[in-house]
């Protein structure tokens, strides 16, 4: 009878720590955090990881001991209450060991954060200026500067009672007009500030957001080796279009970068358009 | 002399309630006043659930189907600060009211006639909250948390809204100052302090906290009434403001709040695992310590709201390393809850079940609150759906199901009825299961990148947030049972016994279910 019951018991601890382990098997169906494609988002993802184990590990502990408590502690099968309500050594064994295990969590997570933060001797800039209900970028160094707004299919799909369904929509609400272009290998230095009310400048495979903040620029920075195209949105509460304002990233191998600029140069060179005022504004 | 006389004279009249209405219009009771918060602050959980339901209902497939954008914030707005100033709040009020005099000894509050007035500013306070849902421009939409300067494009709503904070605010504070008043003043003979139950110690160390920060945040709206109204610039960059600062001061308040709608829950928990468990609270002593860590530490960890404002890294250090170590204080009392099961004599009726309930979840929303403490990963998690999540295991299966559990615990006492203990259990489980399906699938959300407080989303996240909607609308019908539960009762039932619970301790069960008009007339002696 009793071994059943430990058979069962055993069982049942296995079964929850399966399920609570399912959070890094199931990466890839939108689970969980990814690593990212930066040193900072691989860093940052397996902080998260290390800390969600601890804490599975906690769990099994502390929950196992209630349910276990809870199993054979019963009345019902005849359980008599003990008489202890007291142990300082107890007490103080369980707010050491926490405190230890603290310390485990804040030495790796110290040296992320520090990392994450130093914006210093960047390869390039780009000033990042948010706006109700879209995002604008310069490169001062290249004389660039544009808008970039939802695009237009997500935009008429989104409308409240549109006969669009999202679904039919490529990149639903996380597609925009134009996109910020960077270089691969590249130290991209971002100055984010706002031009009304807060919003957040967030790709997550980038591993961060920060704030934009009128008055304030902040700075943050990436590097990424490899060409691709990631997808943010803004994560601050910015108003009625707060949904609607998202982020498209696209690295470019050094060539690719360089057509590109020339491109938008000639561009704003061939029309006095409203992105050649823009630069001189936003400068 | 003749004074005195005269005075006892009168007393004999207000033994019993006055008749009719105006019993709960000039109610000094705390039993009455207690009552009066217990049942707005019902009322105010299914207005700001009908809030919720506006919401998932939305949320349900991508797209916007049901109300404009702007309409969404008002409704996330709004929820949020409904069911924290309008049912927690109340509802930990309430409690006190009805349960400090019982447990301490006393007849009554200490200051009756305050209770009263802190108690009638609530409706109205509410009424002009909810009221600003049909001015020109719609209710406030910037989030609960009302940050400059989104908030200042509100509409007409807006000087009504801070109006209603203040009043919120007012009422707070008189209550807090009741129940200060009141326990250091009204304990009966041999009550030491560390002899009084911990649904006691708690609520008088959030008294102070309450005192302590309501007042702030007065100030930070007051400014934002001045700065839209008056030409100030306090948090307006172009005039020399800083809207960060705005941030400092809502959550140097913010955060103390956030253990306001937690330390009682600690409380209630503390009073029923005893109780079913047959055995007395483990760590008595350190429980009292480690809710007075909790209470010092909520004031110096206030930025980790903030890590993506752009702070100093010597800041978020500071902030990080500060946050982390309410671990070990919040561990400390589920470790003493856990240990109070240990070799006890278990058994489960409702007020236990939500109990455990309440620390199974409760620790959950410990552990997300312990990786968004870890700054680095803030950076990812801030103001996604896995905050959500967080804050929602906290509040709701933490919180709300404190209030709970202590409802069923206590009603029999006030009531002198039985509840239905089939039907709680139900409501029970119901809860639970739908809870989970309502708040577990948003932690996937956020990790896989929902950004919080949007109408509409990326159709990768569609499916959890369809199974977040049904746990939503399951969850929210269930509730109804509650209501269904809670006023049968009043109404009628099984006669319940004084003791009600074999295993309570304490004052309260000493008294009659229910109990006398005025609790202890004559003090008990407490050995
Ligand atoms: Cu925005």
């Amino acid at each position: 009878m009793s071994h059943k019951k430990s058979v069962w018991l055993q069982r049942a601890l296995l079964g929850g720590a399966m399920l609570l382990g399912a959070g890094s098997a199931a990466a890839e169906y939108g689970l969980n955090m990814t690593p990212g494609v930066t040193n900072v988002s691989g860093e940052v993802y397996h902080l998260h990881m290390l800390i969600f184990y601890i804490c599975c590990a906690i769990a099994v502990v502390v929950f196992g001991a209630m349910f276990y408590s809870i199993w054979k502690h019963r009345k019902s099968v005849g359980a008599e209450a003990a008489n202890f309500h007291e142990s300082t050594t107890v007490e103080i064994i369980w707010t050491v060991i926490p405190f230890a295990i603290l310390i485990s969590m804040a030495i790796p997570a110290t040296k992320a954060l520090i990392n994450l933060e130093d914006a210093s001797d960047p390869d390039m800039t780009v000033k990042i200026t948010g706006y109700q209900w879209k995002w604008h970028y310069a490169y001062p160094e290249e004389q660039i500067a544009f808008f970039s707004s939802l695009d237009a299919k997500s935009n008429e799909a989104r409308q409240l009672g549109s006969s669009v369904d999202p679904a039919s929509v490529e990149d639903y609400l996380l597609n925009v007009d134009n996109r910020l272009v960077l270089p691969v290998g590249k130290k991209v230095r971002f100055l984010i500030t706002s031009n009304d009310v807060i919003h957040s400048w967030w790709v997550r495979d980038l591993g961060w957001k920060k704030d934009a903040i009128p008055g304030f620029i902040n700075e943050a920075w990436t590097r990424v080796e490899e060409p691709g195209v990631y997808r943010g949105q803004c994560a601050e509460l910015c108003g009625k279009d707060h949904g609607f304002m998202p982020i498209v990233v696209e690295f470019k191998a050094q060539a690719d970068y360089d057509a590109w600029v020339a491109a938008q140069k000639a561009q704003a060179g061939n029309s006095k358009s409203p992105v050649a005022t823009v630069v001189a504004a936003v400068n | 002399m003749s004074e005195a006389t005269t005075h006892d004279a009168h007393d004999h009249h207000d033994h019993g309630p006055a008749k009719g209405l105006m019993r709960w219009v000039t109610t000094t009771n705390h039993k009455d006043i207690g009552t009066l918060y217990l049942l707005f602050s019902l009322l105010m959980f299914f207005v700001g659930g009908a809030m919720a339901m506006v919401i998932r209902a939305e949320l349900f497939a991508p797209g916007m189907q049901i109300v404009d954008p702007y309409f969404f914030n008002q409704m996330t707005t709004n929820h949020a600060l409904i069911m924290i100033f309008g049912a927690v709040m109340p509802a930990f009020v309430g409690l006190a009211n009805w349960l400090l005099p019982m447990m301490i000894g006393a007849p009554d509050m200490a200051l009756p006639r305050m209770n009263n007035w802190s108690f009638w500013i609530l409706p109205f306070a509410f009424s002009m909250l909810i009221g600003t849902l049909f001015m020109d421009g719609g209710a406030p939409a910037a989030g609960w948390t009302i940050y400059p300067p989104l908030v200042l494009q509100t509409g007409d709503a807006f000087p009504f809204m801070i109006f209603a904070i203040h009043m919120m605010g007012i009422s707070s504070v008189m209550g807090a100052i009741n129940v200060i008043a009141t326990i250091l003043n009204m304990r009966a003979p041999g009550m030491t302090l560390m002899k009084m139950p911990l649904f006691v110690w708690t609520w008088l160390i959030t008294a102070y906290l309450l005192i302590a920060v309501m007042p702030v945040l007065a100030g930070a709206v007051t400014m934002l009434l001045t700065d839209k109204y008056f030409h100030t610039s306090f948090f307006t960059a172009a005039g020399g403001g800083d809207p960060v600062m705005y941030q400092h001061i809502f959550w140097f308040f913010g955060h103390p709040e956030v253990y306001i709608l937690i330390l009682p829950a600690f409380g209630i928990v503390s009073q029923i695992i005893p109780t079913f468990a047959r055995k007395q609270l483990f760590g008595y002593s350190s429980m009292v310590y480690a809710t007075a860590s909790i209470a010092f530490l909520s004031f110096i960890v206030w930025a980790h709201h903030m890590f993506t404002v752009g702070m100093p890294v010597a800041g978020e250090l500071f902030f990080m390393y500060a946050t982390m170590l309410i671990a070990v204080p919040t561990g400390v009392k589920v470790f003493n809850w856990v240990s109070t099961m240990w070799k006890g004599s278990m058994t489960f009726e409702t007020p236990m079940l939500f109990a455990l309930g309440f620390v199974v979840l409760f620790t959950i929303g410990g552990f997300s609150g312990l990786m968004l403490a870890i700054a680095p990963s803030d950076f990812q998690y801030h103001d996604t759906y896995f905050v959500v999540a967080h804050f929602h295991y906290v509040l709701v299966t933490g919180a709300i199901y404190a209030i709970m559990a202590g409802t069923y615990y206590w009603l029999p006492k006030w009531t002198g009825h039985m509840y239905n203990e089939t039907l709680g259990k139900w409501h029970f489980w119901l809860s639970t299961i739908t809870v989970n399906i309502l708040f577990f699938p948003q932690h996937f959300l956020g990790l896989a990148g929902m950004p919080r407080r949007i109408p509409d989303y990326s159709v990768q996240f569609a499916e959890f947030n369809m199974i977040s909607s049904i746990g939503g609308f399951a969850f929210g019908l269930s509730q109804l049972m509650f209501a269904y539960i809670v006023i049968s009762t009043i109404r009628g039932g099984k006669k319940a016994s004084d003791q009600v619970w074999d295993g309570a301790k304490g004052l309260e069960w000493t008294l009659p279910s229910p109990p006398p008009y005025h609790s202890f007339t004559e003090a008990p002696e407490v050995k």
